[in-house]
């Protein structure tokens, strides 16, 4: 194994992430605080609790999972479709590394950087609603697979895009739409029975509900489900990847 | 010589269809200079970079150091440097880093007075702190070569080093490609520059059309291919050869005031001292006398041109 390879991928990135810190770090704040003020005060004083749960912190899961997910899949694409825009690629493919390691790289430097993001929002949440995490470890567990897996799909969206506009194209098309529809801001049980069943097709919809599980110990779907389907889109993106990297489609000619 | 490069029967078929390589197989001696010359198109960076891992060959094997590039490719490409020819560079990221970022791929640890010392040979110390876009063409190329040089490797390939390149920088250039060469270092450069193969070449490979036209020693191939030409400058011009002298391979220079006489070097006799005297027969006089050898340019370009 080329630790060394997997060291400096890992470091070349984050040094992308620190050269733009404050935008890193301001930016979450700021929406997550823009967030709170119009669902949480504006509408979340119409509607008294969901669950037991006050609105204002119902939605701190699916708002975290609103930026994890789309920061893991955009640093991810962005960190792999850069060097393919520039040609810096090549140094990649002539080194003596394997694709695990370059995704190891890669991926753990978007994952970290969506799992700091994560951790701001929660910290910016505390400062508008009181929360008490149900189970803590679940909820690290749950946002380090959420971290992982949508920066491995981002990995696979960056190999695919062919232009900066198809790197945005998943998470903005894609991804918000799914993580606004999946229940972010509403338990399903608020929909009308026709839009219930639409939502048990979205795949996010199970995250979030295991995500807000491990804060407030209740859910629209049991753990088990939710844990089945990230565990299998997990192993979709990596079974993608490891397909890519064997016939080189994207990368090689 | 015992070769570190050895490439047997590699075709590379683009989709699409394009044929850049043809069956092409080479050695290339541990410690040698190889000059591989080729016009546009010929299949050169293709060669380069299924060597290097970044093409796959559609057939054929390759092996660098006695490792397959496909089976055992990390012990092949850790002892490949390769400068690209275009400049590949992450434009915001600071010089040092860059390099210590191509050390750190390529399986090395961290070294920072190694990379001092590389710097300082590229006279790239005094930037190690400026971002790349900040640099000049030719102050990126030497990152280029700085971040090949980093991780210490055996084969250092260089795909047209000189494109656009000022002097001084390929005068440092050719410094170190000699200084390399002395530590043991196989260098295998492209170049459009036939005067650079013609000076720091040991061996010089002509491909075409996806083919190796040929493989030799430099001085092998200028001696064995080389024609010289015999100047001789005309008191009197004179309009035509004159018919005694119809034997020689002469032809009348610029405004009939020289004679130009062809000859092969390794012929047993060069036919001068005849050909002086049948001149002094004539009765022309002699003004001056030059003789000039024909370039490895001449040689190359007519290699292309019977290939096609």
């Amino acid at each position: 194994m080329n630790l060394y390879a997997v060291k400096a991928i890992y470091i070349f990135e984050m040094s992308r992430f620190f050269r733009t810190f404050m935008q890193s770090f301001i930016s979450p704040v700021i929406s997550t605080s823009l967030y709170f003020v119009v669902f949480g005060a504006a509408i979340g004083s119409r509607i008294d609790t969901v669950g037991g749960v006050s609105y204002g912190a119902f939605i701190v899961p699916g708002l975290i999972m609103l930026s994890v997910m789309t920061q893991a899949t955009s640093n991810a694409s962005f960190g792999i479709y850069f060097p393919k825009f520039i040609g810096t690629i090549n140094e990649l493919l002539s080194a003596p590394v394997s694709f695990f390691e370059i995704v190891l790289g890669y991926v753990g430097a978007a994952a970290t950087k969506a799992l700091f993001i994560g951790t701001v929002i929660l910290v910016t949440a505390h400062f508008f609603v009181d929360i008490t995490i149900a189970h803590p470890l679940a909820v690290v567990a749950f946002l380090l697979l959420t971290c992982l897996s949508f920066a491995l799909l981002g990995f696979i969206l960056g190999i695919w895009a062919q232009s900066f506009d198809q790197v945005q194209l998943i998470p903005l098309l894609v991804i918000t739409p799914l993580v606004f529809l999946g229940g972010s801001f509403y338990s399903v049980t608020m929909l009308p029975p026709v839009w219930q069943t639409v939502t048990m097709f979205n795949p996010v919809f199970y995250l979030i509900s295991g995500f807000r599980w491990a804060f407030f110990g209740m859910a629209d779907v049991p753990i088990g489900v939710s844990l089945l389907a990230i565990s299998l889109f997990t192993g979709a993106c990596l079974a993608v990847i490891w397909w890519i990297f064997k016939t080189g489609w994207r990368l090689k000619s | 010589m015992d070769a570190i490069v050895r490439v047997s029967e590699v075709q590379k078929t683009y989709e699409g269809g394009f044929e850049a390589l043809k069956s092409v197989s080479l050695e290339i001696g541990e410690g040698e200079i190889l000059a591989l010359l080729g016009p546009n198109g010929a299949g050169k960076t293709t060669l380069i970079s299924i060597i290097c891992g970044i093409v796959t060959p559609s057939a054929g094997q390759v092996t660098v150091g006695g490792h397959d590039i496909a089976r055992d490719y990390r012990a092949a490409r850790r002892l490949i440097g390769l400068v690209p020819q275009e400049i590949n560079l992450e434009p915001f990221e600071k010089v040092m880093n860059s390099v210590r970022f191509s050390r750190g791929l390529f399986g090395k640890p961290r070294d920072d007075a190694k990379l001092e010392k590389i710097l300082r040979q590229l006279s790239l110390w005094d930037k190690r702190d400026a971002r790349i876009k900040e640099l000049s063409g030719g102050m990126k190329r030497r990152v280029l070569i700085a971040k090949a040089l980093s991780h210490e490797p055996r084969v250092l390939f260089l795909d047209e080093p000189s494109a656009g390149v000022d002097v001084e920088l390929r005068r440092d250039m050719w410094e170190i490609v000699r200084g390399l060469k002395a530590q043991g270092v196989t260098i295998i450069l492209t170049t459009h520059y036939i005067e650079e193969a013609e000076e720091i070449a040991d061996r010089v490979g002509v491909i075409s059309g996806g083919e190796i036209l040929l493989v030799k020693e430099k001085d092998a191939l200028m001696a064995q291919m080389g024609r010289k030409e015999l100047r001789i400058e005309l008191q009197d011009p004179v309009s035509a050869v004159p018919e005694a002298l119809a034997g020689f391979d002469l032809a009348v220079g610029p405004d009939g005031a020289s004679l130009i006489y062809s000859y092969d070097t390794k012929g047993e006799r060069t036919g001068i001292t005849k050909l002086l005297g049948g001149l002094a027969a004539e009765g022309l006089v002699l003004k001056d006398v030059s003789t000039s050898q024909s370039s490895l340019e001449d040689i190359f370009v007519g290699l292309v041109e019977e290939a096609r």
